[in-house]
């Protein structure tokens, strides 16, 4: 698996700089004016005394959460806005796909989430060696709770055995966080929203797949992919996007066809027949006219992204996520005192 | 563009057909797994939802610490598919006029559609902000045991965009929709 649990205990970020000292930000809203001052130079090592929570960090990841809740990033917007062109006027189709417009632009002026189903909360960390893991968990869940409070996040992690609701967003599983180790220095956090209507329409394909004929190539998975579409009809908010996986076992499937999401849709497959195999999706999904919401229309996909791990010789799983119309994924590159350098998408 | 107004009634409903797009205005009760289980348990609803529309939606509802009153601040639909179970029985038994919900349902509820008199209406899915507009206040809360998003909130709305697309003669645009796909999928796996 690609998640490096390797952590180091040392605080090496306070050996490198001055320790900060950034008042919380209240409220992320407008309330309190978020006050930065560097109060005193902090010996290296302080470590005896645990160390304070980042608020600059935790500032940094809720208005993360908080954009990514309201704001879809500009490639989904612009494949929306080409898919409301397509439909024809006066259809119903049209109608779903302006009433997605409207709530596109409602939600981001009142800095509102897009969709109350606020979902999967999947955070995916870039980071150099020596991260501390374990401390940046910790921050991720006060981030989530303080969201989940200020309405950024709906009160979304249920007990599976007692059906008891946290409140809060944070429990075992939740929130999803991905941590992958890279050479670079610097820091990125990848978020994306995952509704429970979408998760429910993915599918996993084991090939051959006789019902369909789908063999262990290339237009096997072909053939189970547009299975998929054609199972999940309207029922996971589409128009919406492919993220898939060809290989690896199962759950290591399932985990790079979300990786996948994390691409722009707006990218080109560097493996040219992937290339040539997405577009041929989405153009073949439109024709099958289940539209959007599944009303009947013309645009029933709005992308699909495709990656590949090695299999064992026995097994061949095509695994598929569906991500719904309100694809909701952001990012941030933390800068030298953890505030919001830049976004990623 | 059609409009149904409150209070509802089974002639009104039985007059729309697949396909239309309605504006309803009025009272919607919010009503999902947790809320369906329960009243096919037969527990008794903490309100009368005789001609009552029950809307499938877990909202994201802020309550003002000071003045009490509860705010709505994204309220689409969820999946209706997980009440087909209960949705017919509900019907009969509580006398609903209607559901509002995404992703259609099965032939148990267009059953029940056609031999109560009800209609589903299928709002936008994800349109949590524009739906949230909508509604005009949180009338009362039941049941809030099973937590906020499973909760009854009894809500008044104007103007609330939904499109039929189960109606109370049999018809169903889901069905519809499923048959084509399908005649168009052969095809493309030919």
């Amino acid at each position: 698996m690609a998640i490096k649990k390797k952590t180091n205990k040392k605080v090496l970020k306070s050996a490198k700089k001055p320790a900060l000292k950034v008042a919380a930000k209240k409220s992320a809203l407008n309330k309190k004016v978020v006050a930065k001052k560097i109060t005193k130079k902090a010996p290296a090592k302080i470590s005896k005394s645990a160390p304070k929570p980042d608020v600059s960090i935790i500032s940094s990841l809720i208005e993360l959460i908080k954009n990514t809740s309201a704001v879809l990033p500009d490639d989904v917007q612009k494949v929306i806005l080409e898919a409301l062109e397509r439909e024809e006027k006066n259809t119903t189709a049209e109608y779903a796909m302006n009433i997605i417009k409207a709530n596109i632009e409602l939600a981001k002026k009142k800095s509102q989430p897009l969709c109350q189903d606020t979902g999967t909360v999947l955070f995916y960390i870039s980071h150099p060696v020596g991260f501390d893991q374990i401390k940046f968990t910790s921050l991720i869940h006060k981030a989530v709770v303080k969201s989940t409070e200020l309405g950024y996040l709906r009160q979304n992690s249920v007990d599976s055995l007692t059906g008891e609701n946290s409140g809060m967003n944070v429990g075992p599983g939740h929130p999803s966080i991905h941590y992958h180790q890279h050479n670079k220095k610097l820091v990125e956090i990848r978020l994306m929203l995952k509704g429970g209507g979408c998760e429910n329409v993915g599918a996993q394909y084991s090939l051959p797949h006789t019902p369909l004929d789908a063999g262990r190539d290339l237009d096997g998975v072909r053939k189970v992919i547009l299975d998929a579409v054609f199972r999940a009809q309207g029922r996971g908010c589409g128009p919406g996007v492919l993220g898939i996986c060809i290989g690896a076992d199962r759950g290591a499937g399932y985990i790079e066809s979300k990786e996948q999401l994390l691409r722009r849709l707006d990218d080109t497959n560097s493996v040219p027949e992937l290339a040539i195999l997405e577009k041929e999706i989405v153009e073949t999904s439109n024709k099958l006219g289940i539209g959007p919401m599944g009303f009947g229309g013309k645009t029933t996909l709005l992308g699909c992204k495709i990656g590949v791990l090695n299999r064992l010789p026995a097994s061949f799983f095509v695994s598929i996520s569906y991500m719904c119309w309100a694809y909701r994924r952001q990012g941030i590159e933390l800068g030298e005192k953890n505030q919001i350098k830049k976004w990623l998408y | 563009m059609k409009k149904l107004n409150y209070p509802f009634t089974h002639e009104q409903v039985k007059d729309l057909k697949v396909g239309d797009m309605v504006l309803i205005t009025g009272k919607l009760f919010t009503g999902r797994d947790a809320v369906h289980k329960r009243l096919h348990d037969g527990v008794k609803p903490p309100v009368d939802l005789t001609n009552q529309i029950i809307y499938h939606c877990g909202p994201v509802i802020l309550q003002d610490k000071k003045t009490k009153v509860y705010k709505v601040t994204a309220a689409g639909p969820t999946t209706s598919i997980r009440e087909e179970p209960y949705q017919a029985d509900v019907m009969k038994d509580y006398g609903i006029v209607g559901v509002i919900g995404k992703g259609g349902m099965g032939p148990k509820t267009l059953k029940g559609c056609k031999d109560y008199g009800c209609v589903y209406f299928h709002a936008i899915g994800g349109a949590a902000q524009v739906l949230a507009e909508k509604i005009d206040s949180v009338d009362a809360v039941h049941w809030l045991d099973l937590g906020s998003p499973e909760a009854i909130w009894e809500l008044s709305v104007t103007d609330f965009p939904v499109v039929v697309t189960m109606d109370a003669h049999g018809n169903s645009l889901h069905a519809d929709v499923q048959a084509s796909s399908e005649a168009a999928l052969k095809k493309a796996l030919e």
